[in-house]
């Protein structure tokens, strides 16, 4: 019993230490000339905007940008029971509606990026997957996004749209534990985003298929200035960062399609 | 109140010291309160319907389910590893020990990547079952009874072997000076003698199973009537249906209330 002691006690000092220098840290950034603007933002741009974020500080000397990447639906939640971030970038209008009808967002958000459905395979397409009806039955076995989250939403659409019912082995929480499945090859297909495939570097291809850009199975990604937020020029100035030329370059970079 | 009196001086006090009450009713309400919101939060018009649906019903059938196999394989497992680590002279022993504990201080995640990357598809274990027999393992109802068994057994194996050094070896060297063979003195002695800590060890793992997520669903997946558990469904539900997502947490609040209350009273009645 007392390894378990000595565990409770280890993870006690741990706590104090851990709570100590959570404190020092924030006594400590009220003293620095810095400000830091804080960016709440869907996990699919997590690549693009940590790029967007390194060059915004080179043009913003004194500017630190902090990012909280999430679900879009989590971000939007975490902004209406007033969580201290200065933009919110959603990869859904639905998403992006819940803040505002809250009164959580300033003026109007900007649409400035879509991003499709792919099916993504592994290199060389073993399995000829051509389009949704070929993913159909048991010997291809798929995984899909949940139909609660945005991107199942997007793949319910899809089915929809093509008339076909996928048979899938697991919904996954995200669109990455799909891509995961895939390149760890434990599945043969999962449906994806082309910005996915694109961030997968190779391990997985992507197919297209017609119903992609049906009605639902696009997805818009908005951002906006979160109201009553102490940093409201810098939330203007990153807005028009990223839906400006250098955004439009690293969003098509990712496979994002510009609107 | 005056319960033991010493041979000199007065009575003595043996109220708790007051430093012990101030952490002891923080952490209380660290715990309770969160618990009370949810009670608060719930949407109590809506509330059985919102535990009825079919999702729901299907998830609470399954992590029953799934709860009692892994429990029952904890047993199956853990009892004879809790006897080892308590009882045996193995070199190497607190190596042992740390490695059995693991999944305690493991990220579930981990864990359930771990067990994907052996028996998944590609993995070297799963590799071999795919190609001799055509098994799959991940996203299967087999998946979430290992990765529950996976987290869940150190519980079991903690709470016995801290049961069978508590009572020490005296009562088997009687069994053993009457005659008894080791195999007799474990099943009439040791293992009736160490039944609250085994019940308790098993309570304490499938409370650990029944809220497993993580591993779960690194490892089997999420799909509903086959690897949706529970706590899956909760965490799926909690990205646009908050009000389900809240009303299923309460039932499996009440689920392992009932438990630990059921086995606490069985508990006390087996100790005295």
């Amino acid at each position: 019993m007392s390894s378990a002691r000595r565990l409770v006690l280890t993870a006690l000092a741990a706590a104090l230490a851990l709570g100590g220098a959570a404190c020092a840290e924030s006594s400590g950034g009220e003293q620095q000339p810095t400000r830091t603007l804080t960016v709440s933002a869907a996990a699919s741009l997590t690549d693009v905007y940590t790029g967007l974020g390194s060059q915004f500080e080179q043009a913003n000397p004194g500017t630190t940008v902090a990012f909280n990447f999430g679900g879009s639906d989590t971000l939007a939640q975490q902004v209406v029971q007033g969580a201290p971030a200065d933009v919110l970038a959603t990869a859904s209008t639905r998403t992006m509606q819940t803040a505002q009808q809250a009164g959580r967002i300033q003026g109007e958000p900007v649409t400035y990026a879509s991003n499709r459905l792919q099916i993504a395979v592994p290199p060389g397409n073993p399995r000829g997957i051509v389009d949704l009806a070929s993913l159909v039955g048991p010997q291809v076995t798929e995984s899909i996004c949940a139909p609660a989250v945005p991107c199942g939403a997007a793949t319910e659409a899809a089915e929809r749209a093509a008339g076909v019912t996928l048979d899938p082995v697991s919904e996954e929480q995200d669109v990455r534990s799909v891509l995961q499945r895939v390149q760890t090859r434990n599945v043969d297909a999962g449906l994806v985003y082309v910005t996915d495939v694109t961030a997968s570097d190779g391990q997985v291809q992507g197919v297209d298929f017609p119903q992609a850009t049906a009605q639902g199975a696009a997805q818009d990604y908005l951002v906006g200035a979160v109201a009553g937020s102490p940093n409201a020029d810098l939330a203007g100035r990153w807005i028009q960062f990223v839906t400006g030329p250098q955004g439009d370059a690293a969003l098509q970079q990712a496979g994002f399609t510009l609107t | 109140m005056t319960r033991a009196r010493p041979a000199r001086g007065g009575p003595v006090s043996l109220a708790l010291p007051w430093p012990v009450w101030v952490p002891a009713v923080a952490g209380f309400g660290l715990i309770a309160v969160p618990v009370a919101g949810l009670v608060v939060r719930t949407n109590w018009p809506d509330f059985g319907a919102l535990i009825t649906t079919d999702a729901a019903l299907d998830a609470l059938w399954l992590s029953l389910q799934t709860g009692l196999v892994s429990t029952a394989l904890c047993l199956l497992l853990g009892t004879p590893l809790a006897l080892v680590l308590a009882r045996s002279d193995l070199p190497g022993l607190p190596v042992l020990r740390s490695i059995v504990l693991l999944p305690l201080v493991l990220p579930p995640v981990v864990g359930g990547l771990t067990l994907l990357f052996l028996l998944g598809r590609t993995g070297p274990v799963g590799q071999l079952l795919d190609a001799w027999f055509g098994i799959t393992v991940p996203f299967s109802t087999a998946a979430v009874v290992i990765a529950q068994t996976f987290v869940a057994m150190p519980f079991l194996v903690v709470s016995l072997e801290g049961a069978l050094r508590t009572a020490g070896e005296r009562y088997e060297v009687v069994a053993a000076t009457l005659g008894a063979s080791p195999l007799t003195a474990l099943r009439r002695v040791t293992l009736p003698v160490v039944l609250p800590g085994l019940v308790s060890g098993a309570v304490l793992a499938f409370a650990r199973a029944l809220g497993e997520f993580g591993a779960t669903i690194a490892f089997a997946g999420n799909l509903q009537g086959t690897t949706q558990t529970l706590p899956l469904l909760i965490y799926i539900q909690s990205q646009n249906d908050l009000d389900g997502a809240v009303a299923m947490s309460l039932v499996l609040v009440v689920v392992a209330v009932l438990v630990i209350v059921a086995t606490r009273t069985r508990d006390v009645s087996g100790v005295r």
